[in-house]
């Protein structure tokens, strides 16, 4: 994807590019006439880079394989459930969660764009705002698996999920084996955030699956 | 409208790196996020308009352009199109005259954005079909905004959930208002949509407005 991860301006070697520039004066322009202040594009920028992430969205995931009664309202009102837990807003104000089971593994993609359940995964990674996992997950979704080092088995259903409404997908990965007693924080540090869209599995307690 | 946008199973756009360079690996780009935010909380448009305004960049560049780039070229778009900016204040990067206070603070923002902007409307019309009922995406290729991706289109699929009516974008992205519009997940069985290259067992999902089907 054409994401360059070269921080042209970041470090004060080269010159700042054109875009930076044109970022700037339109941020300079919008604070001059009062629309925009600037102490609140910080707490934008800090509330999605520290605040808003995938430890969230792990910490729905570890709830949801430690108690049933949870896991069942997760099914049935997974906003509500999620709001339980302290999380919601922009974002994720219709959520879904779709669960892997045996022979049963969900993929989640935006084809359209690049919608994503942000109050409980956070901002989504440069993959998956790339033109190859948007145009790939839908026609490809073992393709794509392959190139996170996933392999399902041949007879595992795959249900990919392309969010073209304001509904948003939490994939609950299958617990690991060997968890048995674990506690939620212990469950919620196997939980990660590929797992939680479908391009990974949960870490085994020794190490990753798969 | 059929744009690049628009790119489910497309071939020949690459492999996926999966790498993660972070949210934000360019200064600007945390800015161009912040301030699209920001001045989307002025409220002048929606943001299904604001999907619009970035899917409606010409199709060569929109595929070259880097994913903060293409929110930037709408951002400017949309505050030039709702007047709250001209062409001469962008061309100078000034003010020309005054304008109201209208910025919102830090502790106003957090609200908007933990209270989120929930797209579902209580409508009277019940919805017209029922899970389990079997419907066609229509084949339908509108030149303005919409959500229904052209490899569904002339597909059958069948009712799995209602959502109950939301938003419908293809009004809303153009200023003709929300008209909540029943909402349905539709399943497609992967080899209806992709015949001998479908992996199967397979199935895609898509979330579907009543005006993109038809009983089948």
């Amino acid at each position: 994807m054409p994401h360059d991860t070269h921080d042209d301006e970041d470090h004060g070697q080269a010159p700042p590019s054109d875009l930076a520039l044109r970022v700037k004066a339109l941020e300079s322009l919008l604070v001059d006439k009062g629309l925009i202040d600037p102490s609140t594009l910080d707490a934008i920028i800090d509330t999605y880079e520290t605040r808003v992430g995938p430890r969230n969205g792990a910490r729905v995931v570890a709830r949801a394989w430690s108690d049933l009664g949870y896991l069942e309202r997760l099914r049935t009102d997974a906003t509500a459930a999620i709001a339980e837990l302290g999380f919601g807003g922009r974002g994720g104000e219709h959520m879904i969660a779709v669960e892997n089971a045996p022979g049963v593994h969900n993929l989640v993609v935006c084809t359209l764009c690049s919608c994503y359940p942000w109050p409980v995964l956070g901002l989504p990674p440069a993959w998956y705002k790339s033109n190859a996992y948007r145009s790939r997950a839908v026609i490809d979704p073992r393709g794509v698996l392959a190139e996170f080092g996933v392999s399902l088995p041949r007879e595992t259903e795959i249900r990919v999920w392309d969010s073209t409404a304001e509904i948003r997908y939490l994939v609950v990965p299958e617990r690991p084996a060997g968890t048995e007693g674990w506690d939620e924080a212990a469950l919620a540090e196997l939980v990660t955030r590929d797992s939680m869209v479908g391009a990974g599995l949960a870490l085994s307690p020794r190490g990753r699956v798969g | 409208m059929n744009g690049v946008h628009d790119m489910g199973g497309m071939d020949g756009l690459g492999v996926v790196d999966s790498r993660d360079p972070g949210p934000f690996p360019k200064a600007w780009e945390a800015r161009v996020f912040a301030l699209t935010l920001a001045a989307g909380s002025l409220g002048r448009w929606t943001l299904d308009e604001s999907r619009f305004r970035r899917e409606a960049q010409p199709g060569e560049r929109y595929l070259s352009m880097s994913y903060y780039e293409r929110w930037f070229e709408a951002l400017t778009d949309l505050l030039v199109v709702h007047g709250v900016i001209s062409e001469v204040e962008l061309a100078r990067g000034r003010a020309e005259g005054p304008s109201p206070p209208l910025a919102v603070t830090p502790e106003q923002m957090a609200a908007v954005l933990s209270r989120g902007g929930p797209s579902q409307r209580l409508v009277s019309a019940p919805p017209r079909f029922s899970v389990g009922d079997r419907v066609r995406a229509a084949n339908f290729h509108p030149h303005g905004h919409t959500r229904l991706p052209r490899y569904a289109r002339g597909h059958v699929g069948m009712v799995v959930r209602r959502h109950g009516a939301h938003v419908f974008p293809d009004c809303n992205a153009h200023g003709e208002g929300e008209q909540p519009t029943a909402l349905y997940q539709i399943a497609f069985e992967a080899h209806t949509l992709w015949g001998a290259r479908a992996q199967s067992p397979g199935l895609v999902h898509l979330d579907l407005w009543e005006p993109y089907l038809e009983p089948a």
